[in-house]
């Protein structure tokens, strides 16, 4: 196996010591930051397939994410510029108002990434005007609200009634999830889908824009 | 000598204790008697029998405050306002069983310094919430990934020098604490009680002494406000106690989510060792508070196992089998263990049906779990309830919430082993969906 294909299964398999002595290995062969990153990729594919399967669970999630970020410590003094990937489709997403829950969230995410959509994430507890001012900036075509609160349901209204103010509704189709969330809920607040897990977010997500 | 009395005898006792009407004051003989009907409903569908009509409980959170108007902080700091706003809640839906609000001592949280939580209108500038905000845990990791050996040679040692110091600013002195073993020859003491002496240590007494009395004011008015509702409603309280999953005590404010779901992979043998460390004091936490009240019910909410947090086979290795020793502790205690399966709990039901928990001995909530496969699994040996949507609550009709209930008796509540609830704890509904929920439980709920 080469140095490359042997990272990207230490990554998918979980063996985070074997997979960070690996990445040194790489660099220090004189492989380009490029191709670390590469393997990283190819194994988070493998790891979202997983996750997807109902092989790999948070644990899982987690450890690939420790795994990638201490990887990314080792190659980042190496990398001249971010590399272009081409995407699919600007996703936005955030837990809504009063809510900071973010481990489901994340999970969606990290499943949206990996199925190359770009992300930006606005993490927890947004406000309504931030959404509001990232969809300006961003340009997202979808937007995605995530809440397990039910005080979150009040949140996705209005953060969903401040893009209309904003004159920005009809440009961005907004997925609500999270904890409750379910039909009722969708129709409350007005969003234009909603779903129960993460592959709900990534399949809206390629219905809406494609990819 | 007297014979042993068993597990199922210190069960009776403490279903007698709760039932019995001695020592509590009831407005009329008949309001004694609907008291001791509805503890005997529940007993009934505990014991998997039918009772005359299905126990309704209502889990509420913010919801009694936001419904008599009063903000979640005045909730945790004028008692006076949330005993009349839990009052009037009661008055007003008449629940068969006490409901739970967010009334709490904020004073004491106060005084303790307690960073593991933020809530309404604390007076720790970096712990306070807008009165409108229920609490919240703020989550971190209070334990760090090396202090396992430390954790695991004494749980509490480590809890009342480590952990408490942490979560509990004013209690920091504790880090100081000598070991008690000193008292064992009377020429140690002094030394004891020098080292106890210093300014932190005492301190952090004074500071514990004042929370004591402070939740001391809370508890004179949250008891008379219970003995209220029992004397004139003739309303049982639902619970008697609490206690969590080993894994959920390790993986909810020790290590965090996050820390416990890396140490599965770093440290699996260490996360084995405290789980099965933590297990005993998971048993004693619930009895202790079950034998106070003398109420059989021990709340257990259930976190981090759930469908979607773990892998089955890791739910075999780290979660099960210390929360089923927990379990089977606590029933041997007499307790009854009142399990509050959050999230989906679909792939697990078999491995809990599989594990030979005694009949009759515990009792199930589901949030998000289906019921029909529940009813499959449990049926034949405990019962449960649970599963009625917030969604419902809050952003449903009160006629799609009568169907829903409807249906759910209907499928699963024929045979008496069930209880009706919502699936999670209601902290914003409308309040027509929160009656036209009770009134369904009366309409279909009652057995020919
Ligand atoms: C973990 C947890 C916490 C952690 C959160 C840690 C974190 N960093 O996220 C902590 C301890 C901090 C916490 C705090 C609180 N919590 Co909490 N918490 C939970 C718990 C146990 C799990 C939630 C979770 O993360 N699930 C794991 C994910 C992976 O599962 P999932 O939901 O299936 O995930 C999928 C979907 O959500 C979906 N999804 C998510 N977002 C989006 C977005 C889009 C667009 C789409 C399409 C899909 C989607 O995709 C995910 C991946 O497949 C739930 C109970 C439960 N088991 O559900 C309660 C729960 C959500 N919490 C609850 C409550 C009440 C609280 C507190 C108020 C409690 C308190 N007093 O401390 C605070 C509030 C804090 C706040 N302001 O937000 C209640 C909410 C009740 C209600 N009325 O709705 C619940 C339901 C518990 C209960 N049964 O009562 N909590």
């Amino acid at each position: 196996m080469s140095l490359k294909n042997s990272l990207v299964h230490a990554i998918a398999e979980m063996q985070e010591e074997e997979a960070i002595r690996l990445t040194r290995a790489m660099v220090d062969s004189g492989a380009s930051p490029m191709e670390v990153l590469d393997a990283a990729r190819e194994a988070m594919d493998i790891v979202g397939q997983r996750y997807e399967k109902g092989i790999y669970f948070l644990p899982e999630l987690m450890m690939a994410g420790e795994i990638l970020s201490q990887m990314a410590e080792i190659v980042k003094p190496l990398l001249a510029q971010a590399p272009a990937v081409k995407k699919h489709g600007r996703v936005l997403i955030g837990t809504v108002a009063g809510d900071i829950h973010d481990i489901g969230k994340n999970i969606v995410v990290f499943m949206l990434d990996v199925n190359g959509f770009e992300v930006m994430d606005l993490g927890v507890d947004v406000p309504p005007q931030k959404f509001v001012e990232a969809v300006k900036e961003f340009k997202p075509q979808v937007v995605g609200l995530s809440g397990f609160l039910t005080l979150a349901f009040d949140s996705m209204k209005e953060t969903i009634k401040a893009l209309e103010v904003a004159g920005l509704r009809n440009q961005v189709k907004v997925m609500i999830g999270g904890g409750s969330v379910d039909e009722h809920v969708r129709a409350y607040t007005g969003a234009d889908a909603w779903g129960r897990d993460a592959m709900a977010a990534v399949n809206l997500a390629k219905q809406w824009i494609g990819g | 000598m007297q014979a042993q009395t068993t597990s199922e005898q210190k069960m009776e006792a403490l279903f007698a204790a709760w039932m019995s009407t001695e020592g509590k004051s009831f407005v009329s003989p008949e309001v004694a008697q609907t008291y001791q009907r509805r503890v005997q409903r529940f007993k009934d569908v505990v014991q998997l029998k039918k009772p005359d009509q299905v126990p309704t409980i209502l889990l509420t959170g913010g919801f009694v405050a936001d419904y008599a108007g009063i903000s979640h902080g005045e909730m945790m700091y004028d008692y006076e306002k949330a005993a009349r706003a839990i009052l009037k809640f009661h008055e007003d839906f008449q629940p068969d069983y006490q409901a739970a609000s967010n009334f709490l001592p904020g004073p004491a949280f106060d005084r303790l310094g307690y960073v593991l939580y933020r809530w309404p209108g604390s007076k720790i500038p970096s712990q306070s919430l807008p009165p409108t905000m229920p609490f919240q845990m703020v989550e971190a990791e209070y334990m760090r990934a090396d202090e396992y050996d430390q954790l695991i040679a004494d749980p509490e040692y480590f809890c009342l020098r480590v952990y408490v110091p942490r979560i509990c600013k004013a209690l920091g002195g504790w880090q100081l604490l000598p070991t008690f073993f000193a008292t064992m020859e009377m020429p140690f003491i002094p030394f004891w009680l020098g080292v106890s002496g210093a300014p932190p240590v005492m301190e952090a007494f004074q500071a514990f002494l004042e929370a004591v009395r402070l939740n001391a004011e809370y508890g004179a008015v949250s008891g008379r406000v219970s003995a209220e509702l029992m004397s004139k409603y003739g309303m049982p309280g639902t619970i008697g106690g609490f206690s969590k999953a080993p894994f959920d005590i390790l993986g909810d404010t020790l290590r965090g989510t996050r820390g416990v779901m890396l140490d599965m992979y770093r440290c699996p043998d260490k996360v084995l060792a405290a789980v099965e460390r933590l297990t005993p004091i998971a048993i004693q936490m619930g009895l202790q508070a079950a034998m106070m009240s003398q109420h059989p019910f021990v709340l257990i909410p259930l976190h981090k196992g759930a469908d979607g947090f773990m892998s089955r086979e890791d739910f075999k290795k780290f979660y099960w089998p210390t929360l089923k020793a927990t379990l089977l502790g606590l029933i041997e205690g007499g307790a009854v263990p009142f399990l509050f399966v959050e999230g989906g709990y679909n792939e697990r039901l078999d491995i809990i049906a599989e594990s030979g928990l005694p009949a009759g001995r515990t009792i199930w909530l589901f949030d998000r779990t289906d019921m029909k496969a529940v009813k499959k699994f449990f049926g034949s040996w405990a019962c449960f309830g649970g599963n009625v949507p917030a969604s419902l609550f809050y952003a449903g009709t009160p006629q799609e919430m009568e169907t829903y209930v409807r249906d759910l008796i209907e499928t699963v509540g024929q045979d008496g082993g069930f209880f009706l609830s919502p699936g999670v704890v209601v902290d914003q509904a409308r309040p027509e969906n929160v009656r036209a929920y009770l009134e369904a439980a009366r309409k279909y709920g009652v057995y020919g």
